[in-house]
């Protein structure tokens, strides 16, 4: 059995590149370039070095110790929170900028929801020298005002995306139309495991160095590189598809995602895809997603923006139905309330994405001992407006 | 044969043919409307079933199929509106819509239902060549209906080549890399686009589409092809209140 994305891009069922013949030979150069020249010394040596010395890699694998005494387990947060711009996200957009400039295109669109992904590409463009443009929907340009301010300090043009619920999904498309209508010089920085082949195995491939690094971390810590349990959160799935990489095919580890429950599962006001969705194409790829009978997709809901999507990558449709990878689902309350505990406990405010993984804790029963690793993907800053509204603070 | 296959074979130049969104403006317009386009004259037509995605269109198909979703429009209940369909139409149809929500219907199904009521092909953009001929392709020809795909000025000869052997109707050559709505601009460069796959002497003859408005750009078309296939502006120009007289309006331009 492979979890990875065979020749054709497939994922067991899931994958492939369901797209409009204007976007294929966009995504067909890409397809036939990516992993030659992410493959290259060059390149390697490049990302590397902007990763270390620009991103602040490796991120620290931290014992969080009263955490760990009252769960009864030692509680290892991977610290993507720490990176430049305040989450995971930008591993991504580096790997992605340097291939766009190999590919000689001289425009960058990307779409952003919460505006963290929007943030990370504006961040590469600005520090490249090249056109950005970044589409959001209205609705979440209203909701995460400074996110967009930022975004224009880096100097990228923010268009809002005013179709169909003026989110996320909304957003995505209006960037493919964009690249649609502008298929020679221009790059498409997608910002999550989701999209047509090669853009999972992709950004799967650059948010690696997550679990490439915890590995290393484990053995100076603990002594062994695999620990009893990995666990992450799951909009899109791309921290998550990174924390798992590198784990994968360890069989003895156990792999956790945590999707986005919403107000509860049942409540119509839900973004637990893999509870909710079936399989269906959504953004050029075969993966679940939430939708009507009809085949119309479903708007989500979460407290969360980043886990405010309606679909999963294919690789997790995959490991979701082999059954390799654990999904389950935690409410918006209880997000609020382990990111509290964090704060409380440990010091860090984690974003609401991350507290999502960080809630499921609670629900585990533990001997005394294992090792957890739990990916911390991003910062609470931007989420301050929602956790003082909720606790009044 | 089918009757789209009938029609090209009879007839080499200016094919018109309009598209649609079923369910809009009203919900139950779409047969209005196909009864008043061949009264005005169109060779055939495209209804577009609606999809809450469609990456593929601009403005005002988004804003058609958001309003016939709103309606309460699906695909089960356009097949029942269109039952009747071959009782009082005798051009061809095709349905045009996203693999998703064939998907979902079933693409076996899919097939079933559009030989019953009597549509001869389909146009679904996202879904990838492999997949139809390698799953697709026998399903769609048992039931006589013939896929229709696109090329536009980035496919390579190779794939055109490619489109053209997997093709039995006519192949659909889009004016621009574009979404759907914007106005052609017969450059230079779209001169030379349309030239070079004219000389390709493909076996399929060549509808133009995407950017057709009105009927100058319908001329323009014509030089470079058997026809053109106008979507945006139709819909623009439907008028909910009178659906027929916007139809016979509209059509009025080329067929007057």
């Amino acid at each position: 059995m492979s979890y990875f994305v065979n020749e054709r891009g497939y994922y067991g069922d899931f994958g492939g590149a369901y797209i409009p013949e204007m976007l294929y030979p966009n995504v067909e150069e890409l397809r036939q370039q990516y992993l030659g020249i992410i493959n290259e010394p060059s390149f390697q040596e490049e990302f590397k070095a902007l990763l270390k010395d620009y991103v602040g890699r490796p991120s620290p694998l931290y014992l969080a110790k009263r955490l760990s005494e009252k769960y009864g387990a030692n509680i290892f947060l991977k610290r993507e929170d720490l990176n430049h711009t305040g989450a995971h996200k930008i591993n991504n957009t580096i790997g992605q900028i340097l291939l766009a400039e190999s590919l000689g295109k001289k425009r960058i669109i990307a779409e952003t929801g919460a505006g963290q992904h929007g943030v990370a590409t504006a961040t590469v463009c600005a520090l490249r020298g090249l056109e950005c443009v970044v589409y959001m929907g209205e609705i979440d340009i209203k909701r995460q005002a400074p996110n967009v301010a930022r975004m224009k300090m880096l100097g990228a043009k923010v268009v809002p995306a005013t179709s169909g619920s003026k989110t996320l999904k909304d957003a995505t498309n209006e960037a493919m139309r964009d690249w649609i209508n502008n298929p020679v010089d221009t790059h498409y920085i997608i910002g999550s495991v989701v999209g047509p082949h090669p853009y999972p195995d992709m950004v799967s491939i650059f948010q690696s160095v997550i679990s490439e690094e915890t590995k290393k971390q484990l053995i100076e810590q603990t002594g062994k590189d695999q620990p009893d349990y990995v666990m992450a959160c799951v909009g899109g799935g791309s921290n998550a598809a990174g924390m798992f990489y590198h784990f994968i095919d360890d069989e003895n580890v156990k792999l956790i995602a945590v999707e986005a429950a919403g107000k509860g599962v049942a409540s119509g006001l839900s973004a637990a895809t893999t509870y909710l969705g079936k399989e269906g194409v959504l953004h050029g790829s075969r993966s679940i997603l939430m939708q009507t009978p009809d085949g119309q997709v479903v708007e989500p809901h979460s407290v969360s923006a980043g886990l405010d999507y309606p679909g999963i990558g294919p690789q997790h449709a995959h490991l979701f139905k082999t059954g390799r990878v654990k999904y389950v689902s935690i409410t918006d309350d209880e997000s609020l309330d382990a990111g509290l505990l964090l704060t409380q406990l440990e010091g860090i405010i984690p974003a609401i994405e991350s507290a999502h993984a960080l809630a499921y804790l609670e629900y585990m029963e533990f001997k005394g001992g294992e090792n957890v690793v739990v990916c911390l993907s991003g910062r609470g800053d931007k989420d301050m407006e929602t956790y003082m509204k909720h606790f009044n603070l | 044969m089918n009757r789209l296959q009938q029609l090209f074979q009879n007839k080499k130049k200016d094919i018109l043919s309009i598209y649609y969104t079923a369910g809009y403006p009203n919900l139950n317009d779409t047969l209005k409307i196909a009864q008043a386009l061949e009264a005005s004259g169109a060779d055939f037509m495209e209804i577009g079933f609606p999809y809450s995605d469609p990456v593929a269109d601009g403005e005002v198909i988004q804003g058609s199929s958001k309003q016939a979703l709103d309606n309460g429009m699906t695909l089960e209940i356009l097949f029942d509106q269109l039952k009747d369909l071959r009782k009082i139409v005798t051009i061809p149809i095709l349905l045009m819509g996203y693999v998703n929500v064939v998907l979902q219907y079933g693409v076996a199904n899919f097939c079933e239902k559009c030989q019953e009521v009597g549509v001869d092909g389909c146009i679904i953009p996202d879904l990838p060549m492999y997949e139809y001929e390698e799953m697709y392709h026998t399903c769609f020809a048992e039931h006589g209906i013939s896929n229709i795909f696109l090329v536009t000025p980035q496919t390579s000869e190779e794939r055109i080549r490619k489109i053209d052997g997997l093709s039995n109707a006519f192949i659909y050559l889009l004016s621009s890399a574009a979404t759907t709505g914007k106005n052609l601009d017969v450059s230079t460069t779209a001169r030379d686009y349309f030239a070079r796959i004219q000389a390709m002497n493909l076996s399929n003859p060549l509808m133009i589409g995407f950017g057709i408005s009105d009927k100058k750009t319908f001329d323009s078309a014509n030089e470079y092809a058997s026809g053109a296939i106008i979507g945006s502006a139709f819909v623009k120009s439907l008028n909910e209140n009178d659906v027929e007289g916007s139809v016979k309006t509209f059509m009025k331009q080329f067929r007057g």
